[in-house]
């Protein structure tokens, strides 16, 4: 991505200026609801998606994160309220339609066109001549890296390579809105890390609106402006991926957006004092000998190590806790700590910030 | 395709044992010789008798089959048919396809079973069901009901071939279509077409072949017409120019022979061609 790294520093400064300038959303949720049957897939859902913007949706299978990307799509059309893209109401507005593309999960690349065709497809459909669009295809696919594999069928690309040409395939129709959907599900671990940074890349360089599905919480933190957590039809929380980590609205996005010590009922109590549900991030915790004083301004508790799993960059302490419950340490392996062996006690303590409390 | 078992061993996974080849090429007599005999005696100069071995060579009965107006009548009927029943059957089995595998309903196995059921039943049963309803129906036999007739299991090798070769196919490549601003007619002419076209044209050629060699449905569905395998089967009563029933015989086996392969070869890569074994 030579190109990228060009481009004076001002480019991005537009891009920020542009997402906080915007007056329309690109696209907006207005109360809306998508029932199979007696299932709520979505419910009674508003939000909106800034022009510009790399917007994740985030959550477990089945919470509604994906009809949300169809709705947008018009793959599905909402039981109840309306979806907005650019300030137009799409109620009733077939795909072929509306100026968004989609990046489908397993790609669907038409396997009996060229790669070539397979980019120019959009462009072919609105009557765009065969000279330029094939120009623009062949830049498009210089762009994702993959120039002179034109000439080839889908089926003789691998994984990585047929993803890039889906997403070719989309944004050579310039689009108002792009909707990927887990497109880096099929690939494997190190292909997703190195995609997941051209993809924030060329979001940036477009320019346009990337709405993003993953259930990975990881790919969501590292690429995304601001994450929608999904849960069962609704959206526990959406903001920053800065604020979704240190500050998760509930307990379900505490737990499913990074590793967290979650403490209910009477184990919350031994630690808090309160009955109330609360949660701490493994790697907020110091650990310390048995018997150490707490800082002021801290907040500690006393413990017993009952497991060690060495991880090579930290090590992960699992302390059982007298009142019940269970709190897990992260570690760093940088500079000398103590070293607890298993059924030693310990001190644990950490700001008091830190502790996070739900009212659900 | 019988004939796959006897291909040339592939070397580099070793040979097969000389009891596995000789049982192998047992099956390819078996089922290969009694055809080699029916070209033989095209050229025997035994009119009467399929005498062993025969007492002469002749060319003759090619030309005196070519200057029998009943061979060709019989020949253009089974033409026409073939074409007809395939035009049908590739209407009709393409559209069911789609509709099996686009929409559930209720009873949907129970419509699948019933589409499937023509090529199950043995041919007198729907020769005579079909006999029976045209006569309660009134209608009188003629090209019409013979093609009607072939129709009904020409559907079935049509439907076959398309619903795998949708089956094979991702739903995501119509939403793909659509996202992309193509709307429901462009996507089927630029991608469900294009991906239907060879299992279209497989199915359509099985179809041609079964309709072309079909007797059983044709007997009972025929008024005063002839098809082909019909005036064959005439033909081997009388007791003169007998080798010219084996020379229609030769040709019927080109004429149907070419599609099957060409259906073979143009699915081979892609999917079974379901059906191929009637």
């Amino acid at each position: 991505m030579g190109r990228i790294s060009n481009d004076p520093p001002q480019f991005y400064i537009n891009v920020t200026d542009l997402i906080m300038n915007s007056t329309t959303a690109a696209v907006s949720f207005n109360q809306v609801s998508r029932h199979f049957g007696a299932v709520k897939a979505v419910d009674a859902v508003s939000f909106d998606i800034k022009d510009g913007e790399f917007f994740a949706m985030l959550g477990p299978s089945g919470s509604g994160k994906t009809t949300c990307l169809r709705l947008i799509a018009g793959f599905e059309q909402p039981t109840e309220g309306h979806v907005l893209v650019h300030g137009a109401d799409m109620n009733g507005v077939p795909p072929y339609d509306r100026d968004v593309n989609t990046v489908f999960q397993d790609y669907a690349l038409f396997p009996h066109m060229s790669v070539l065709d397979n980019v120019a497809y959009g462009l072919m459909i609105r009557k765009v001549p065969a000279a330029e669009r094939r120009r623009q295809a062949e830049e498009m696919l210089d762009m994702v890296a993959l120039g002179g594999f034109g000439g080839r069928k889908p089926s003789q690309l691998s994984g990585g390579q047929r993803q890039r040409v889906a997403l070719a395939r989309a944004l050579v129709n310039h689009p108002k809105v792009l909707l990927l959907d887990e497109p880096l599900g099929a690939l494997d671990l190190k292909l997703r890390e190195q995609m997941q940074v051209e993809l924030k890349a060329i979001q940036r360089r477009v320019g346009i609106t990337f709405v993003y599905v993953t259930h990975d919480q990881g790919e969501a933190l590292s690429m995304s402006d601001r994450v929608a957590v999904f849960n069962q039809g609704k959206i526990e929380q959406l903001a920053s991926p800065t604020e979704l980590y240190e500050n998760p609205a509930t307990s379900f996005v505490a737990g499913f957006v990074g590793i967290s010590n979650l403490l209910e009922g009477a184990a919350a109590k031994a630690v808090t004092g309160t009955e109330g549900a609360c949660s701490i991030r493994p790697e907020k915790i110091h650990l310390d000998s048995a018997g150490s004083s707490v800082p002021a301004n801290a907040m500690g508790v006393a413990g017993r190590v009952s497991a060690i799993l060495y991880l090579g960059a930290n090590t992960r302490y699992d302390v059982a806790l007298p009142g019940g419950g269970e709190l897990t340490v992260a570690v760093q392996n940088r500079d000398a700590h103590i070293e607890p062996k298993e059924g030693e006690d310990v001190q644990l303590w950490w700001e008091a910030r830190h502790l996070m409390r739900f009212a659900r | 395709m019988p004939s796959k078992t006897t291909t040339a061993p592939d070397r580099s996974k070793g040979n097969a044992g000389w009891g596995l080849k000789a049982a192998a090429w047992f099956g390819v007599l078996y089922l290969n010789l009694p055809i080699l005999f029916i070209v033989l005696y095209g050229f025997t100069t035994d009119e009467a008798s399929y005498s062993f071995p025969p007492p002469g060579l002749t060319t003759e009965w090619f030309a005196v089959t070519w200057s029998r107006q009943d061979f060709w009548d019989a020949l253009a009927l089974s033409v026409q048919v073939a074409f007809a029943a395939m035009a049908i059957a590739m209407v009709l089995g393409t559209l069911a396809a789609a509709a099996m595998y686009r929409f559930k309903f209720f009873g949907k196995e129970a419509v699948t079973l019933l589409i499937l059921l023509p090529i199950a039943l043995p041919g007198i049963v729907t020769g005579i069901s079909l006999r029976s309803a045209f006569a309660i129906g009134d209608i009188p036999f003629s090209y019409i009901t013979i093609v009607l007739g072939h129709a009904t299991f020409c559907i079935v090798v049509v439907y076959n071939n398309a619903i795998a070769r949708l089956r094979r196919s991702s739903p995501a490549l119509i939403e793909a279509s659509m996202d992309l601003g193509a709307d429901t007619f462009q996507t089927f002419r630029h991608v469900i077409l294009p991906n239907l076209a060879t299992a279209l044209l497989a199915g359509g050629m099985l179809a041609f072949a079964l309709s072309f060699d079909e007797i059983i449905v044709t007997t009972f569905t025929a008024g005063q017409q002839e098809t082909l395998p019909i005036w064959m089967f005439r033909q081997l009563a009388r007791p003169h120019q007998r080798p010219v029933t084996n020379v229609a015989a030769i040709i019927v086996m080109i004429i149907t022979f070419a599609p099957i392969l060409a259906a073979y070869y143009l699915t081979r890569d892609t999917d079974d061609v379901a059906g191929s074994g009637k």
